[in-house]
């Protein structure tokens, strides 16, 4: 059996499964449940400082966009940090890891961007015995406006600044929980370890407007006739969470920082997937807010079945396995050629391969008049789009051509030999290849 | 204490009005909105799409799910009356699973097509519910069109003439329009007197008037026709009954299916309905489900349906076979009847077994009785009172791929023509295509 303790940082969970700072993890009544059912760390719904609590709206706060059955694909929040009083959050968060002494529970927190401010809140934090916190930069609704979330997060500087602050009034380790609404996510990672973060999280939710309400003329979620930009997450966040994880995991500068991976993770292959690009651990909330907290129980039994299969004893024997792959364009060999292949016996004659080549790409595909789709190899690009619009699985797969053999299409003989735009001769920069 | 099951002869009341409510209902329950998004979901839009191929009217099947997956029903049900005004009722009665189900893509790859009658109900539902007709008509053309029979074939011809400019008179025999669809189908396919709706929303278009009690041969002529008229169109469907040909067939309780099936649909409480404790049904079609079916609802203890041929021959679908059987029909195959014979009120019906040698039905010399209260003919109905200047083939009016008869500006299709399957919808293409062929023929 596979192990799926989790050592984060230091922190030490009986799995990598941790629920995200969000909604579910807002009190002590959610979180025990989040535990007795079988997550293996939470982080607490961010606190604020000191004083009276912000305030919700009392309309709706979220929008879904919908996929086949109203499967949940993605999903919009405007709800801010916690909206209850500081000292019983704090009072909840002691109860819940004195009775839960196994699990993890790291504390996110969002203070205004003064050293007073987290100086104050630090020692309070480190007094429940949480395991750790997390700086919420990253929240890009409502508490961005008052300067907070994702308004330091776009600044590395700032991000430098409160974090070496947390390292300096707190013992524990930090987390630095990175918003994607940025252009290039290297930059506020690099400031986060430099300000000495233990690790960084993301990603936090993407600045969205879910769907305009046509008939009201206004974004949804709608208050009283007014909508505003909100959090996206949920599945369809998960390709842009995972190439910026990849691309501070693939950074020489930052590659030995710890990261712990949000956005969309909904089954244990998604989660597979984040520890593939380096995450240690990773962090859920549209799947549990989806389907309630039993869904752990599949992310736990997937992975561990699929650890076992594949002969990994825990976590960190596939941790970050796929950086090395993760590369540029100009590295990628052009002299690996392929060709779409329909498999006769599973084709279903629906004939969607041959609208998108014959519309859309390189007229590859034939189809005879008894709806036989073949591929022409002499137009075949290898595209793959007729392997992605396929509604059967397998049906339509690449393969390799291999060396030795002529491509049809450019009539040349395909080498064994790695060949990229570094060395192409069309690329006015090329260097001679060695 | 009422009737039963198990009472003796042909009585009615053998269920009371909720049984037989329940009997009779919908046989497809209609989509909710969301069930009509997820089985319109499982559409892959295929290319040059089999199932429009397999359609007689070719509706663009593809399109109009795809447009009840994006939230617009109204104009899925303008892309099905574009090609088949009387796509509301196809919805219903149309064999799909052997036309545009049949050939799914999902149906040959999983065994479970895309719900395209459903769906195709679901999209017209909600337009005709919203009380609009979606089609507008063009400028006169000053021309008149002259129709008999104001059945599938008789109104899609009137409703593209319409639409075109066209003023048309139908001329209905029946006191009521709507033909095989008010009169031919099984109760539970058109419940809610859907037939009569969906004629009224038809007419709704404008510049249709239907003259009815009017018959060809007594109240019309093909001459007069001709001289009233700028063309004239002939969707007369087919009046008479075949004969079994067999002794005992003029006995008081054989019936003709077609009657019975009239009287169930026309039936203001069909607990009024009498119907025998022990039913023989002849033949294989579908009016031969539909009367065994109906029998057993309305509270028949026993309905034997016997077909001459065996199971893959007989032109009712297996859906439909399923569904008999699934109702507690007996099916009979191999079969056919020797006579009938009265003992008493009561009769006995002797039936030689086939077989199929060589492509030829032979009796093997076997014979059995099958007792019945009643007995029902349901070998097929015949052309029965066409102009004898229309030169026939086949028994039906002989028309060229465009409807056309031998008598200029004379056409014909539906049942009562040449070519093609008798179904709704193949009438409603036959109509459809002769009134384009009307149009190009006075004004092209």
């Amino acid at each position: 059996m596979a192990d799926l303790t989790s050592n984060f940082v230091g922190i030490t969970s009986p799995n990598p499964f941790w629920l995200a700072s969000a909604p579910p993890t807002d009190k002590e009544y959610n979180v025990r449940r989040a535990f007795e059912a079988g997550w293996g760390g939470v982080v607490w719904k961010t606190l604020g400082s000191e004083g009276p609590p912000v305030v919700n709206v009392n309309g709706p706060r979220y929008g879904v966009i919908h996929g086949a059955d109203r499967r949940v694909l993605g999903l919009n929040n405007i709800e801010l940090i916690t909206d209850r009083d500081l000292y019983q959050n704090l009072d909840e968060i002691k109860r819940v890891k004195a009775d839960y002494p196994d699990h993890a529970i790291v504390v996110s927190l969002m203070v205004p961007c003064e050293e007073e401010a987290w100086k104050a809140i630090l020692p309070l934090v480190e007094e429940t015995g949480a395991d750790g916190i997390e700086l919420n930069f990253g929240c890009p609704h409502g508490m961005a406006e008052r300067g907070m979330g994702s308004a330091v997060g776009q600044v590395p500087e700032y991000i430098e600044m409160v974090t070496r602050w947390c390292k300096q009034y707190y013992s524990k380790p930090v987390i630095v929980k990175l918003t994607p609404n940025i252009t290039d996510i290297r930059k506020p990672a690099a400031a986060a370890m430099r300000g000495g973060a233990d690790a960084v999280s993301l990603i936090n939710t993407i600045n969205s407007i879910v769907s305009v309400d046509l008939d009201a003329m206004a974004p949804e979620p709608t208050i009283d006739g007014k909508g505003t930009h909100g959090g996206y997450c949920g599945p369809a966040v998960k390709p842009i969470a995972m190439n910026m994880v990849a691309e501070i995991a693939r950074t020489p500068e930052t590659s030995n920082l710890p990261i712990s991976g949000i956005g969309g993770i909904t089954t244990w292959r998604d989660a597979a997937e984040y520890m593939a690009l380096g995450c240690g651990n990773v962090q859920v909330c549209t799947a549990a807010m989806t389907y309630g907290f039993k869904i752990v129980q599949e992310m736990k039994s997937g992975l561990s079945q699929w650890m076992d299969e594949k002969g990994y004893a825990s976590i960190d024997a596939f941790k970050g396995m796929a950086v090395p792959n993760v590369t540029d364009w100009q590295y990628l060999n052009l002299n690996y050629v392929t060709k779409a292949s329909i498999n006769q016996d599973d084709c279903i004659s629906c004939g969607r391969c041959f609208a998108a080549c014959e519309d859309t790409s390189h007229q590859a595909i034939i189809m005879s008049e008894d709806r036989v789709f073949t591929v022409n190899d002499a137009e075949c690009v290898a595209c793959n789009l007729c392997v992605e619009v396929c509604p059967v699985e397998d049906c339509i797969t690449m393969v390799e051509q291999a060396p030795g053999t002529v491509d049809e299409r450019t009539q040349k003989v395909v080498v064994k030999e790695h060949g990229d735009w570094t060395t192409h001769p069309n690329n006015p920069s090329a260097v001679a290849a060695e | 204490m009422g009737n039963s099951v198990s009472t003796t002869g042909i009585v009615s009341g053998r269920k009371d009005k909720q049984a037989l409510a329940e009997s009779f209902k919908d046989l497809h329950a209609p989509l909710s909105d969301h069930e009509a998004l997820v089985a319109s979901d499982r559409c892959y839009f295929c290319h040059d799409a089999p199932c429009v191929t397999a359609c007689p009217t070719s509706i663009d099947i593809p399109l109009f799910i795809r447009q009840i997956a994006t939230g617009t029903p109204e104009a899925s049900a303008k892309t099905i009356f574009e090609q088949n005004i009387l796509g509301g009722m196809c919805a219903r009665v149309c064999p799909t699973e052997t036309l545009c189900e049949q050939v799914c893509v999902r149906e040959v790859a999983e065994g479970k097509p895309v719900e395209i009658g459903r769906l195709q109900r679901y999209a017209t539902d909600r337009l005709m519910a919203a009380g609009t007709h979606p089609f507008e008509r063009a400028a006169p053309t000053g021309k008149t069109v002259g129709i008999v029979g104001a059945g599938p074939a008789g109104l899609a011809c009137a409703h593209k003439l319409a639409v075109l400019g066209y003023d048309v008179t139908i001329y209905e025999a029946r006191r009521k329009g709507g033909g095989l669809n008010e009169f031919g189908i099984a109760a539970y396919k058109s419940v809610d007197d859907f037939a009569q709706k969906e004629l009224e929303w038809l007419l709704s278009v404008g510049g249709i008037t239907i003259e009815y009690g009017k018959t060809v041969g007594e109240d019309i002529s093909l001459v007069s026709l001709r001289e009233d008229f700028d063309a004239v169109f002939f969707g007369m469907g087919l009046a008479g009954v075949n004969a079994l040909s067999c002794e005992g067939e003029e006995l008081d309780s054989v019936i003709n299916a077609v009657d019975f099936i009239s009287d169930i649909r026309q039936a203001a409480d069909l607990s009024q309905l009498a119907v025998g404790r022990h039913v023989v049904v002849i033949g294989g079609g579908m009016t031969a489900v539909d009367v065994a079916v109906q029998s057993k609802l309305l509270g028949a203890q026993d309905v034997a349906l016997v077909y001459r041929r065996d199971k893959d021959s007989m032109s009712a679908s297996l859906f439909e076979q399923d569904l008999a059987t699934s109702k507690g029909v007996r099916i009979i195959y191999n079969a056919q009847p020797v006579r009938v014979l009265s003992e008493g009120p009561a009769l006995s019906v002797e039936f030689a077994y086939t077989e199929t040698n060589g492509g030829k039905l032979t009796k093997t010399g076997e014979t059995f009785r099958l007792d019945a209260d009643q007995v029902f003919k349901a070998i097929g109905q015949s052309l029965t009172g066409a102009p004898e200047a229309l030169t026939l083939q086949g028994g039906k009016i002989k028309v060229d791929e465009n409807g056309r008869t031998n008598v200029p500006k004379v056409w014909a299709g539906g049942d009562c023509a040449t070519g093609g399957d008798d179904l709704t919808v193949t009438a409603v293409a036959e109509g459809r295509d002769a009134a384009i062929d009307i149009h190009t023929t006075l004004l092209g």
